[in-house]
């Protein structure tokens, strides 16, 4: 039986109709409140706020929009941000590949288990996650004496936000390969080992070119995942600025700050964030995986 | 915890059976190499949280959990919580609906918007929120510090996981079934009662389920706009943080662990929910 | 169809790929650039400083005005800010800092007590202070509930935001505040327990630390916000519109600051710097009393009346009146049988 998760990544799509001819069902009258009702809703929900907010960023015009753009902190915490996100991408994909495809491919003992272990990071509050790392890896957690002993800081420095923006992404690119894998099978595998090629040709020749379009999804999400991560980084971060500040840290720590300027610098960053998900979702459309005949 | 869905409409294409491959050198070691990386990344973390909040044994854990405010925070959170994934379980199918069985003009930018929730950071929402809710509002409603102003960020950002969790099965169902109904005589409403809503009622639990551990847990997109009164719009993770920033580590741990139970209780249910509903079909 | 949407999705790809490309080309350059900006003509050192949660603005500029000093070239100063007790725990608990300058002494005597600070780091002529401030009530611009003191504050309907004394040091020195200007000129210990009672119960938001205490005030939570003088100061600065009283009884708070033990030697001289008539005409200008009452500051921005800021103050406890830090942070502030963790049940 397939077993598969409508977790996080199916929750980021507007997924493709057949091309079978839409005929809207109902009377209009039915069909009409139904459109009007599910239009408003969304409108007032989302599409409010989102306006608010721009409205609010270029209250005072384009110049202080532009002059925030510039602040030396607003860089620093953007290029963290990209660099942190980058690795954690890495790391996800390299790893969610591989245990993608033991789980499709293998089978072990605890086999369930490890596919809800893979899951339990989207049931899991992203402070708890930050709480976590501090338990484990801290100066005084279970392996942060040892580790600060040979010279190696996780908590307070960059490899504990790598590490947040890992655990709260990790199932993101495994949800998307597996069901790609299950459903294209093994035939190709097994005709390409009859004919003598071995297993690392196997998977860059077949397996990772059926893959492929679900993992560049899986890595989109992750991206985005990653750079717009904040519960977790503010429990592990030190949050200083041009060092450990990632821009959703940027975006709090100058929400709290007094004055016009750093009002603005808030509101420019989140409202670049804002505009940076945007153009995700609509790479993310774009990619999303047709469903083929 | 994997919410499982089971495709209620006969899938188009069979999924090919799992080949049963046993592993051999290569595969075991990556299978070592994969659980020791999981090991190190989920299971590790979520240990320590269990073991501190039982550091000081049982009693203690016990204590901290029921104590006036943790209790407080835990039934704000999980009642805003529900509430919320209630609410978007109805909008969202009402959402997946219409985006499914209706054309019109600005459908796609209706479909962009809802992701919107999902794709924004999180304190970035709560920036968002708060300028459409909060002091500066352009139409004068402040809702900082009050329960309304949490329960309304929960309805944002659990917006779209009922509606993109219902879409691909309404997209998949046949509707040759209900157009018989409807030459047999029955009403849009019947039709829909009796056909459809089995029909998608798994994938509605599934998106509730996601929607609900999301509420739960969700941060940065609440913490603007609750102001943190305790005893009335503290929430929980905002809790565990302030403790663990008073060096209270073992409190920190236990109402941690305690909304992790919260969440694997709810997703079992709402998994066997589901399996009943899928077997219905 | 198919062939489109194929290159369609290659073209998206493709984009996604340029725009990964773009950002990490952007991250590297603009890490070497900043290299080369940053080093100057010597080699350049970077300060960590890890502070409560009121002083950023302030030691951004003491650490502007020290790069321009002969002991200060090529310094750059970086500061993490927040609550005094939460960063006092952070440091001990592994976050790097080469000097630390927290709300009050116990906060760093921890410190020290972790072998990250020299134990001697108080014996200097300062008592390892650097900044001093009272303890002041701010109000909505206008005054509009009419609070005009200590009394005003356990009225019914008056809603006091504060910090939470867990976190944060602001909170202590507020807390202390209250009650040791009720214990009068006969040192009316049921009186004060009384009043701080009162005052416990008016409290309608306990925030996180200093900053986040005025944050929730001016984002429109409650009537009164108890802070420091340097606070309400740099608010009103910054545009703020609020008002503050200094009481008649209040409390004097003494902010300490010391280096680390790995600290680079530009540390120290950065710490005296602060000390120094220089730094601490700076701290004046930011709303800070200065620790010498002999240097007097004059047009401080934002305070009531910018000549004379410092009103003095008629009576003025110390927490050495009230018994010390290690008695009172026990007879207060114990998690368990502290007064105001009673009194908050």
């Amino acid at each position: 039986m397939t077993e598969t998760s409508t977790i996080a990544p199916t929750a980021l799509t507007s997924p493709t109709s057949p091309i079978a001819p839409k005929r809207p069902t109902g009377r209009p009258a039915t069909r009409w409140t139904l459109r009007l009702t599910a239009v408003g809703y969304v409108l007032a929900l989302v599409a409010l706020p989102v306006l608010t907010v721009g409205r609010r960023t270029f209250a005072h015009g384009l110049g202080p929009v532009l002059e925030s753009l510039q602040n030396p902190d607003l860089i620093s915490a953007a290029r963290l941000g990209v660099v942190v996100a980058l690795i954690s991408v890495v790391i996800n994909t390299v790893f969610g590949v591989g245990i993608s495809f033991l789980l499709v491919r293998y089978r072990f003992p605890g086999r369930r288990l490890l596919n809800a272990v893979i899951d339990l990071p989207i049931s899991i509050s992203p402070v708890v996650v930050g709480i976590a790392l501090i338990l484990v890896y801290g100066r005084n957690g279970w392996f942060g004496g040892w580790l600060e002993g040979r010279g190696v800081q996780i908590i307070f420095a960059t490899p504990a936000l790598v590490l947040a923006t890992v655990i709260v992404a990790l199932p993101l690119v495994v949800r998307e390969v597996i069901p790609v894998l299950e459903e294209a099978g093994t035939d190709q595998d097994q005709a390409a080992q009859s004919l003598g090629a071995n297993a690392r040709q196997r998977f860059l020749r077949i397996t990772l070119p059926t893959i492929r379009w679900a993992l560049a999804y899986g890595v989109v999400l992750s991206l985005a995942r990653s750079l717009g991560e904040f519960g977790a980084v503010r429990v592990v971060s030190g949050s200083v600025p041009g060092q450990s500040q990632t821009p959703t840290l940027f975006v709090n720590d100058n929400y709290q700050e007094f004055g016009p300027v750093a009002e603005q610098a808030a509101f420019t960053a989140a409202f670049a964030l804002m505009v940076v998900s945007v153009v995700f979702i609509i790479v993310i459309a774009w990619l999303r995986p047709k469903e083929t005949n | 915890m994997s919410a499982q869905v089971l495709e209620a409409a006969p899938p188009r294409r069979r999924p090919r059976p799992v080949s049963a491959g046993r592993l051999s050198a290569a595969s075991g070691l990556g299978l070592g190499v994969s659980l020791l990386w999981l090991s190190l990344i989920v299971l590790l973390p979520i240990a320590a949280i269990v073991t501190t909040s039982f550091e000081s044994g049982p009693t203690a854990f016990w204590h901290t959990v029921t104590s006036t405010e943790a209790l407080g925070t835990v039934r704000l959170t999980v009642a805003a919580a529900l509430l919320a994934t209630v609410f978007n379980a109805v909008f969202g199918t009402l959402i997946a609906w219409v985006l499914v069985r209706d054309t019109f003009r600005g459908k796609r930018f209706i479909e962009v918007i809802i992701d919107i929730p999902f794709a924004l950071p999180t304190i970035v929402a709560g920036l968002v929120l708060i300028s459409l809710y909060g002091p500066q509002s352009p139409f004068g409603i402040d809702l900082v510090g009050t329960r309304r102003g949490v329960f309304l960020a929960l309805l944002f950002v659990t917006l779209p996981f009922v509606v993109r969790s219902v879409q691909p099965v309404l997209i998949e169902m046949e509707r040759d079934v209900e157009e018989a109904a409807a030459s047999l005589g029955a009403n849009g409403f019947t039709t829909f009662r009796r056909i459809i809503l089995p029909t998608i009622t798994p994938a509605i639990l599934a998106g509730a389920a996601l929607a609900f551990a999301r509420a739960l847990g969700e941060y940065g997109s609440v913490i603007l706009i609750s102001a943190n009164l305790i005893g009335k719009t503290e929430v929980s993770s905002s809790f565990v943080l302030k403790k663990i920033e008073e060096g209270d580590a073992v409190a920190a741990a236990g109402v941690a662990t305690l909304l992790l139970m919260v969440a694997v209780v709810v997703l079992v249910i709402l998994d066997s929910l589901q399996r009943v509903a899928a077997r219905r079909d | 169809m198919e062939a489109r949407t194929t290159i369609n999705r290659r073209r998206a790809l493709g984009l996604a790929a340029a725009a990964l490309t773009a950002s990490l080309g952007l991250a590297a350059c603009g890490g070497s650039a900043a290299g080369t900006v940053g080093s100057s003509a010597s080699s350049s050192t970077s300060l960590d400083l890890v502070g409560f949660a009121v002083i950023k603005s302030a030691y951004d500029e003491l650490g502007t005005a020290f790069a321009a000093t002969e002991a200060g070239k090529g310094v750059t100063l970086k500061g993490s800010y927040g609550a005094s007790g939460a960063q006092s725990r952070a440091v001990i608990a592994g976050q790097k800092a080469d000097i630390v300058a927290f709300s009050l002494t116990p906060d760093l005597d921890n410190v020290a007590k972790a072998g990250l600070v020299d134990p001697a780091w108080n014996a200097g002529p300062n008592k390892g202070i650097v900044s001093r401030s009272v303890v002041v009530i701010a109000v909505r611009k206008g005054n509009p509930k009419g609070i005009k003191g200590w009394a005003d504050l356990v009225k019914p309907g008056v809603g006091i935001v504060t910090a939470d004394p867990g976190t944060s040091g602001s909170a202590k020195w507020n807390l202390l505040a209250a009650y040791s200007q009720a214990l009068g000129a006969t040192k009316d210990e049921a009186a004060a327990k009384t009043y701080l009672g009162a005052f416990v119960k008016n409290v309608v938001s306990w925030n996180d630390s200093g900053r986040t205490a005025t944050d929730a005030f001016t984002k429109g939570t409650g009537d009164a916000l108890i802070s420091y003088e340097n606070e309400a100061i740099a608010a009103r600065a910054a545009g703020v519109e609020l008002d503050y009283i200094v009481p008649e009884s209040t409390l004097l708070i003494e902010n300490p600051g010391a280096v680390t033990k790995t600290a680079p030697a530009q540390a120290a001289a950065f710490l005296s710097f602060v000390t120094s008539t220089d730094g601490q005409k700076i701290l004046g200008s930011k709303g800070f009393r200065p620790i010498d009452g002999a240097i007097t500051v004059t047009d401080v921005k934002g305070a009531n009346d910018p000549a004379k800021p410092f009103p003095a103050i008629a009576t003025l406890t110390t927490v050495a009146d009230l018994g010390g830090w290690s008695a009172v942070n026990k007879t207060f502030f114990d998690k368990d049988a502290g007064l105001v963790t009673l009194l908050r049940k």
